[in-house]
């Protein structure tokens, strides 16, 4: 008989498809896992509204559990609470800024126009003296950013709060 | 009426499809790759909103359209007159100043909207304006900023952004048209208070397109139209496109 326990340890097998370094776990994505008597119930929220990657995760979820379980699987998406980089758990910023992401940053400056601007460590050098391009990278959940020191572009994991 | 809900979710859900339909037209021709990646982005947040929200009006109960039952059947089988989404956002991408007006405009209007949706008793709208909010802020962050470089910025840049909100502002007063669906909603506690959303709009818009250095334009033309489904010629065009591929080849599956 298949326990909660075995299936969030399964779930931190099941990687981002995005960010490859990241479990949906490590993600903050998985809100609730339930073991009924006939069936598995899983509830996950979307990072962004019409982020790509989760039709994906949700069938990945499904094949990892299918390894482990018979039962049937039954996925729901919930959007309140919505998602907030502070879900992610620390060691998935780890793992982000060594996969060079810039984890969502807690240090804020704020000397823009219209919201906050994080100070951002670069995840090659660690300098604080970043530039950012654009609020819109490679993802909608990341921004575009510059190391002024090495000069090296990076991603930012952007903070959604 | 039991045709109210089903309708009002319906407008929220078009004016985010066809904004983000209308973006989505910029993917690879965006003006430099900063901004392909980030209106793009933008167009992808808008059909995802979207998404959750003709999922939703699809499982309200409704007599308008009974052979339409999922989100995409809402999306891809409806006629321009079905289609109550705002003239503004079904406006052409323009010059680039016109697309970040037109966006800013909508965006502005968008912060304060969901802001109070979020107060809905309709808990599914209230869940959908909680997601979409964060990630309007940024639309709006992006949109402004853009309004004041462009129109601080050169004498060319200047004046096309002038004449992009000289152009669009007759569309805003729509923005807060309310009719008897919204009366009847905001008696139920479900829908939002557009006209007290208005003071706010202003205050945030005149306040960027001053720091832009550009006027408001003095016009009290309005056009009105789209909430009711008499839309600007744009629309049909845009839906042509989009429903192409569910016209030529009925219940097709990706």
């Amino acid at each position: 008989m298949v326990t909660e326990t075995d299936i969030w340890k399964l779930l931190e097998t099941v990687m981002d498809p995005e960010v490859p370094v990241l479990s949906v776990v490590d993600l903050g994505v998985v809100r609730t896992v339930k073991v009924l008597p006939d069936a598995i119930e899983i509830a996950i929220t979307p990072t962004y509204s019409g982020c790509p990657a989760m039709k994906t995760i949700e069938e990945d979820i499904l094949l990892g559990l299918k390894t482990i379980t018979d039962l049937p699987i039954h996925i729901s998406t919930v959007l309140s609470p919505a998602w907030t980089t502070d879900w992610i758990s620390e060691e998935g910023k780890r793992k982000l800024e060594a996969y060079g992401i810039a984890p969502p940053a807690d240090e804020v400056d704020k000397s823009v126009l219209f919201a906050e601007a994080p100070v951002i460590r670069c995840p090659k050098c660690h300098s604080k003296d970043t530039r950012m391009v654009s609020l819109f990278g490679s993802t909608a959940c990341k921004a575009h950013y510059q190391c002024n020191a090495c000069l090296e572009p990076f991603d930012y994991f952007k903070c959604l709060r | 009426m039991k045709n109210n809900l089903f309708t009002y979710t319906l407008r929220i859900a078009d004016d985010s499809l066809i904004l983000g339909q209308r973006l989505s037209e910029l993917c690879g021709h965006g003006p430099i790759l900063e901004e392909d990646i980030a209106l793009t982005n933008i167009a992808l947040d808008l059909i995802g909103q979207a998404n959750s929200l003709y999922d939703y009006a699809a499982t309200t109960e409704h007599d308008l359209f009974p052979k339409l039952k999922s989100a995409d059947d809402l999306a891809f089988l409806r006629y321009e007159r079905e289609y109550k989404n705002l003239l503004l956002v079904e406006q052409p991408n323009g010059d680039f100043a016109q697309t970040i007006v037109r966006n800013f405009l909508f965006d502005a209007f968008r912060v304060e909207f969901y802001t109070a949706l979020l107060q809905s008793k309709d808990q599914q709208l209230a869940a959908i304006a909680e997601k979409s909010l964060k990630e309007t802020k940024y639309h709006f962050r992006h949109s402004a900023e853009w309004v004041i470089r462009l129109g601080d910025g050169t004498e060319e840049s200047h004046q096309r952004t002038q004449t992009a909100l000289n152009h669009l502002w007759k569309y805003t007063s729509e923005l807060f048209f309310e009719d008897e669906i919204d009366e009847a909603l905001k008696a139920e506690g479900i829908a939002v208070s557009l006209s007290a959303l208005k003071e706010n709009w202003n205050n945030h818009v005149h306040s960027v397109i001053e720091q832009a250095t550009l006027a408001i334009p003095s016009t009290d033309f309005v056009q009105l139209g789209g909430r009711t489904g008499r839309h600007t010629e744009h629309l049909g065009f845009i839906l042509t496109e989009m429903q192409y591929m569910q016209r030529a080849y009925p219940g097709m599956e990706w």
